[in-house]
C-alpha cells in the first residue's frame, strides 16, 4: 500500500485524507478490511430479523401469514432507491472530479442495485397475488419501480459497451443522472395517482400504525440489508480496482506477494 | 413446525420469496470474492517474466 504514496501530500489533514480516499490501493485495502466486517454483521441482523419476523411476530388481521414478505419486499424496495442514488453521486463525483475510484464505486454498485430492484418487484408480485388477487398490474408505483430496474440495466449495458473506460464512465454517469428524477417518482406514486399498492405503513410519525412486534423486525432487517449492501459493494469494488488498476505496481505487487 | 411451514396457508408465497431473495443475496455477495481471486492468479501469471508498468498513484 505505501508504494502510492509516492507523490508529495499537500499540507493540512483534509488534503491527506482527499489523497487518500481518491488512493485505488488505499481503498482496496479499506473494502478488503471492512467487507467481512460488515457481512458478518448482516448474518447476525437477518438471523435476529428472519426469526422475529416468520416466528415471532403475530399474522396479521387482515393478510394472515402471507404480511410477512414485508420484511424483505419493503427493505428491498427502500435499498433499490437508496442505491441508486448513492450509484449517481457517485457517478456524479466521477464525472465532475475525474475520480476513477469514484466510477468505480457507481459500476459495484449498479449489479446490487438492480438485484434489490428486482427482488422488490419479484416479493411484491408474490404479495400481490394472494392480497390483490394478481401477480401484476401497470400501476404507477409498480410501472415506476420496473423504470428503475431499466435504469440499473441500462446504466452497466452503457458502461460495458464502450471500450474506453472514460468515455464509458461520463456517458453512464449522465444516463444516472438524468434517472435520478424517477426516484421522486416512484416515492410519491401513491400520493399522485389512485394505486393499488398501499400507501407508507412505517414513516408515519407519531402515528404508529404498526404493532410494536411487527416493526421491529422490519427495522432489523432494514439494518441487516444495509450492512449486506455495504460489505457487497465492497467486495464488488476490489474485483473492479484490480482489473482497472491491473498495470499499476501496487496490484502488481500484490498479484505477487 | 408443520404450522411455522405451512404459514397460514400462504407456504408457497412466503417462501418462494424469502428463498430466492436470501439466495441472490447470498450469490452477489460470493461471486466478486471469486473474481478477486481469478483476478490476482490471472496477474500473477501474465505478469511473470515482464517489467510493471509503474502508473501507481492514479487517481
Amino acid at each position: 500500500m505505501s508504494s502510492n504514496n509516492t507523490a508529495p501530500a499537500p499540507t493540512g489533514r483534509r488534503w491527506v485524507w482527499f489523497h487518500r480516499f481518491g488512493s485505488p490501493a488505499w481503498i482496496y485495502g479499506f473494502s478488503t478490511r471492512w467487507a467481512p466486517v460488515c457481512g458478518w454483521i448482516a448474518v447476525v441482523l437477518f438471523a435476529a430479523g428472519l426469526y422475529l419476523g416468520l416466528v415471532v411476530a403475530p399474522p396479521d388481521y387482515q393478510m394472515g401469514d402471507s404480511y410477512r414478505i414485508i420484511y424483505i419486499h419493503v427493505p428491498s424496495a427502500w435499498l433499490s432507491m437508496s442505491s441508486y442514488a448513492a450509484m449517481a453521486v457517485a457517478a456524479g463525483v466521477g464525472l465532475v472530479w475525474h475520480l476513477k475510484v469514484a466510477d468505480l464505486v457507481a459500476r459495484s454498485i449498479a449489479p446490487l442495485g438492480a438485484m434489490f430492484t428486482f427482488c422488490a418487484l419479484f416479493t411484491g408480485s408474490l404479495w400481490g397475488k394472494p392480497t390483490w388477487g394478481t401477480y401484476w398490474v401497470w400501476d404507477a408505483r409498480l410501472t415506476s419501480e420496473l423504470v428503475l430496474l431499466f435504469l440499473f440495466i441500462g446504466y452497466m449495458a452503457l458502461s460495458a459497451a464502450i471500450e474506453d473506460r472514460r468515455t464509458a464512465a461520463r456517458a453512464s454517469a449522465i444516463l444516472a443522472l438524468v434517472g435520478v428524477i424517477n426516484l421522486p417518482i416512484i416515492h410519491f406514486s401513491v400520493e399522485w395517482w389512485n394505486t393499488l399498492h398501499q400507501g407508507s405503513t412505517v414513516t408515519q410519525l407519531g402515528r404508529p400504525t404498526m404493532d410494536t412486534r411487527m416493526l421491529v423486525p422490519l427495522l432489523v432487517m432494514f439494518l441487516a440489508f444495509n450492512f449486506y449492501f455495504a460489505g457487497a459493494v465492497f467486495n464488488r469494488l476490489r474485483g473492479e480496482l484490480l482489473h482497472h488498476e491491473r498495470r499499476t505496481r501496487w496490484v502488481q505487487e500484490l498479484a505477487h506477494g | 413446525m408443520g404450522d411455522f411451514l405451512h404459514m397460514g396457508g400462504y407456504a408457497f408465497y412466503v417462501w418462494t420469496s424469502y428463498l430466492v431473495v436470501l439466495a441472490l443475496l447470498l450469490w452477489h455477495f460470493l461471486a466478486p470474492l471469486n473474481r478477486v481471486r481469478s483476478l490476482l492468479r490471472t496477474i500473477s501469471l501474465q505478469s511473470d517474466g515482464k517489467d510493471a508498468k509503474n502508473t501507481g498513484g492514479q487517481v
